[in-house]
């Protein structure tokens, strides 16, 4: 697969490894954050981690539009689903996250709710068509590389007139996600070091590199924006190693083969012209932040799912032992979660980031188990 | 030739009923008109409730799987070929000969005969060409709704000869040398590819296969294989979990060595999914003495279903049994079981 | 949010949709958010979308880039 192969190159990673040795200074330390859930996935995938030097430390974010859900969002969405005649279609990494006591969109499916699996919003708008009888809800979630999927359909829906379709949108900003790191209480007392940050890579095909620039220069960080092929993660933190040693603090782009400054500007009309800014919603983890979410625009209010059926929101608390908000934050990682491994596994998650492909505890369980001392492979 | 039945069977129109199921005259046609006359063997032709037959001398083995796969009809197989290959299968694991099946079916109301007949033409041609014949069997219908279309149990007998010593999933040892039979993951893309919502296209078809006679070649030049397993159901990486769990064990295997092919990798890629978690249908995995690997690997390769047999790795002492995959980059990570359904993701 | 990947576009149909191919697996995906893209170019395929094409230029740079690393301190960054 040209353009995928080649950048999963194992002579070329070991040299670039070799470089990183040879670059990171031994009387530092480099604290990044990968923003971006499928970073934490590709740098376990490839074994990346080991391959760092001692000094390097990754530090995972909360790129993750599954980890980041409130369980009272998932809650309104499994109602939706139980509504009669309403066809729920949700991606494929929804459908084990716990909601309270357990529940879950799988759950609601055995006990008779119409929930289907799409690959992505088009085939949930398709769905619609073909079923005209019945009420096709497209649970769409995702941060800004996802969200002008969901414009397009909502604006072909209207174009069509096909008023069986609608939207329950959980679209988040990227930015939002950053000011809420930088801007914490632990990151403001010091309890949190991020050094530098590894952008979104597919994120930024969409919003461009041009938003990171206010987090380089107001909170003197430099930030790669980052492919997601092992070698480009591998470039992007030696990028990053780079500008800690030299002093700078700017964006750079490892991404270039697809990633602009400016971004997609045809894409981004299109969110503009659909959604709007929420002036506050709540984010698992980080709190109610304020403009960081997106909901339908007025003009389509026949197409958005909030509005079709008032289903209300009850916000939830995590469970008292899931320490998904502090990792989504930086605070800890998750083999510091007292649950993680035990209680809290794959099977049996207790928290979405252990369901979450993208999410730091799955990560983390499949493939870091190796580098700790508390392995268990028991079933 | 006139039929003995007063009516004939619309196979073009007609469906399942409950009067299929009842024991009935109606019962008696489907059975003569489809499945004696589609299976064609003298046990199954005296019509007995129980089929007769010598035991051979030696160690028998017993299996029984049963088939819901969704949808029924998937590129390269269906339920019925599905069914019989793979009991002939968990047969063969034990290093085994299959001598005969039994095949049980659980009918919907509603389920159109032309298809019935379909998967059970497909089931006597899978049973004919691995030459394991269908001698007894059983129907039911259940009321509409209350099933998937149709659900079939197949039950397989075979004999172990006496040379070989029967594998088992407790007999890898460090030093062992893992091998596969071939590409893995396709039956699990095939299948993916028929589901909705996921349209891909792809020239990918599900490997459903009876390996009976490979198995065979193998035991003759290796009497002695510790582990024979199929990965069906969760993939390569749950049948080398439940081996390492068996056995005691841990497992390196060495990423750059397993055979997939390009569209598997591509459509794993698309779709957020490991090549490893997805299921195969006609492959399988030895584990030997490390002594006897190469002739072993030889005698797959010999072997039209084992042409791409590969050795993947070693056996290896560890008290996690963790399987590790050292991947193409020389990192080490741990290949778990999946979790859940093979689900596609957008992170 | 994260998984897309460059796909090659075979054909191109008159709904803004095109045939992609990616290792030899065919898929229609949609256009609607790039415009310019042709026959053979590569796009980034995310859920059914292409976000943006890619830029074969930009991808032999950093190849080259990423080739250079252990031999000496890199090319332009």
């Amino acid at each position: 697969m040209k353009y995928i192969e080649e950048f999963r190159d194992g002579d070329v990673a070991r040299s670039l490894a070799a470089e990183m040795a040879r670059e990171a200074r031994t009387d530092r330390r480099y604290r990044l954050m990968e923003f971006c859930g499928g970073h934490t996935h590709s740098l376990w995938r490839y074994g990346i981690v080991q391959m760092l030097p001692p000094e390097v430390e990754m530090i995972h974010g909360p790129g993750c539009p599954v980890c980041v859900l409130p369980i009272g969002r998932l809650e309104q969405a499994i109602a939706l689903a139980h509504v009669s005649g309403v066809m729920l279609c949700t991606f494929g990494d929804l459908v084990r996250v716990p909601a309270r006591d357990r529940r879950s969109l799988l759950k609601a499916k055995a006990a008779g709710a119409d929930i289907r699996i799409v690959y992505g919003s088009a085939d949930a708008l398709r769905l619609a068509k073909d079923n005209p009888g019945r009420e096709v809800v497209f649970f769409a979630i995702g941060f800004e590389t996802t969200t002008p999927a969901t414009a397009v359909v909502v604006k072909q829906a209207a174009e069509q007139g096909l008023r069986n379709f609608s939207v329950f949108s959980n679209h988040v900003l990227t930015p939002s996600a950053i000011d809420a790191i930088l801007g914490s209480p632990e990151a403001r007392e010091g309890r949190i070091q991020v050094d530098g940050f590894v952008g979104p890579g597919h994120v930024s095909t969409i919003i461009g590199t041009a938003p990171y620039e206010r987090f380089a220069r107001e909170h003197r960080k430099p930030v790669v924006v980052s492919g997601f092929e092992p070698l480009d993660l591998m470039q992007s933190i030696l990028m990053l190693v780079r500008q800690l040693n030299e002093g700078r603090h700017e964006v750079e782009n490892e991404y270039t083969r697809a990633v602009v400054r400016e971004g997609n500007a045809r894409a981004m009309a299109l969110v503009d012209e659909v959604l709007e800014l929420r002036p506050s919603f709540e984010w698992r983890g980080l709190g109610t932040l304020p403009d960081s979410a997106l909901r339908l625009r007025e003009k389509y209010a026949a197409w958005d799912a909030e509005r079709k059926w008032d289903i209300p929101y009850t916000p939830v608390a995590d469970h008292k032992a899931c320490a998904c908000g502090e990792i989504l934050r930086g605070l800890k990682k998750p083999t510091d979660c007292k649950i993680f491994g035990t209680a809290c596994t794959p099977e049996s998650p207790v928290g979405s980031c252990m369901v979450s492909p993208e999410g730091s505890c799955a990560a983390y369980y499949a493939y870091g188990r190796l580098a700790k001392k508390r392995p268990t492979n028991d079933l | 030739m006139a039929s003995k039945w007063s009516r004939r069977l619309d196979w073009a129109e007609g469906r399942v009923d409950m009067t299929h199921g009842s024991g009935g005259r109606a019962m008696a046609q489907l059975i003569d008109e489809l499945f004696v006359a589609a299976f064609d063997n003298l046990l199954l032709a005296k019509k007995n409730d129980q089929a007769l037959f010598e035991v051979p001398a030696g160690r028998m083995v017993l299996t029984t799987d049963a088939y819901v796969v969704s949808p029924i009809f998937f590129p390269g197989g269906d339920i019925g070929s599905l069914a019989v290959h793979g009991t002939i299968n968990d047969v063969a694991m034990a290093g085994a000969r299959p001598l005969y099946l039994s095949a049980s079916f659980i009918l919907e109301e509603g389920f159109p005969l032309d298809d019935l007949r379909r998967v059970v033409e497909s089931m006597a041609r899978a049973s004919r060409e691995a030459g394991v014949p269908v001698v007894t069997g059983d129907t039911k219908v259940v009321e509409r709704g209350k099933g998937d279309g149709v659900f079939i149990t197949t039950t397989g007998v075979g004999v172990v000869p006496p040379p070989v010593v029967a594998p088992s999933g407790d007999r890898a040892r460090p030093g062992d040398v893992v091998m596969v039979s071939g590409t893995i993951g396709d039956h699990g893309v095939a299948i993916l590819s028929s589901r909705e919502g996921l349209a891909f296209e792809t020239s990918i078809e599900s490997d459903s296969a009876p390996l009976h006679r490979l198995v065979a070649r193998m035991v003759e030049v290796v009497p002695d294989i510790h582990v024979l397993r199929d990965p069906t159901r969760g993939g390569l990486s749950a049948t080398l979990n439940e081996i390492a769990q068996q056995s005691g064990v841990g497992m390196v295997i060495e990423e750059r060595a397993l055979p997939v092919r390009g569209q598997v990798t591509a459509a794993c890629e698309l779709l957020g999914l490991d090549p490893l978690h997805l299921a195969n249908e006609g492959k399988l995995v030895a584990i030997t003495d490390r002594r006897h690997a190469q002739k072993l690997l030889d005698a797959m390769r010999a072997d039209p279903l084992g042409a791409q047999a590969a050795i993947i790795g070693e056996v290896i002492d560890d008290e996690n049994r963790f399987v590790q995959i050292e991947t193409t980059f020389g990192g080490r990570r741990i290949l778990d079981w999946l979790v859940g359904e093979a689900l596609p993701r957008i992170c | 949010m994260c998984l897309a990947l460059p796909a090659q576009v075979v054909s191109l149909h008159a709904d803004g949709t095109a045939t992609v191919s990616l290792g030899g697996l065919r898929k229609v995906i949609s256009l609607a958010l790039v415009d310019g893209v042709g026959e053979g170019d590569y796009v980034v395929v995310h859920t059914g979308f292409a976000l943006s094409r890619l830029d074969p230029v930009e991808a032999e740079k950093t190849l080259a880039l990423l080739r250079d690393a252990g031999s000496s301190r890199g090319a332009d960054r």
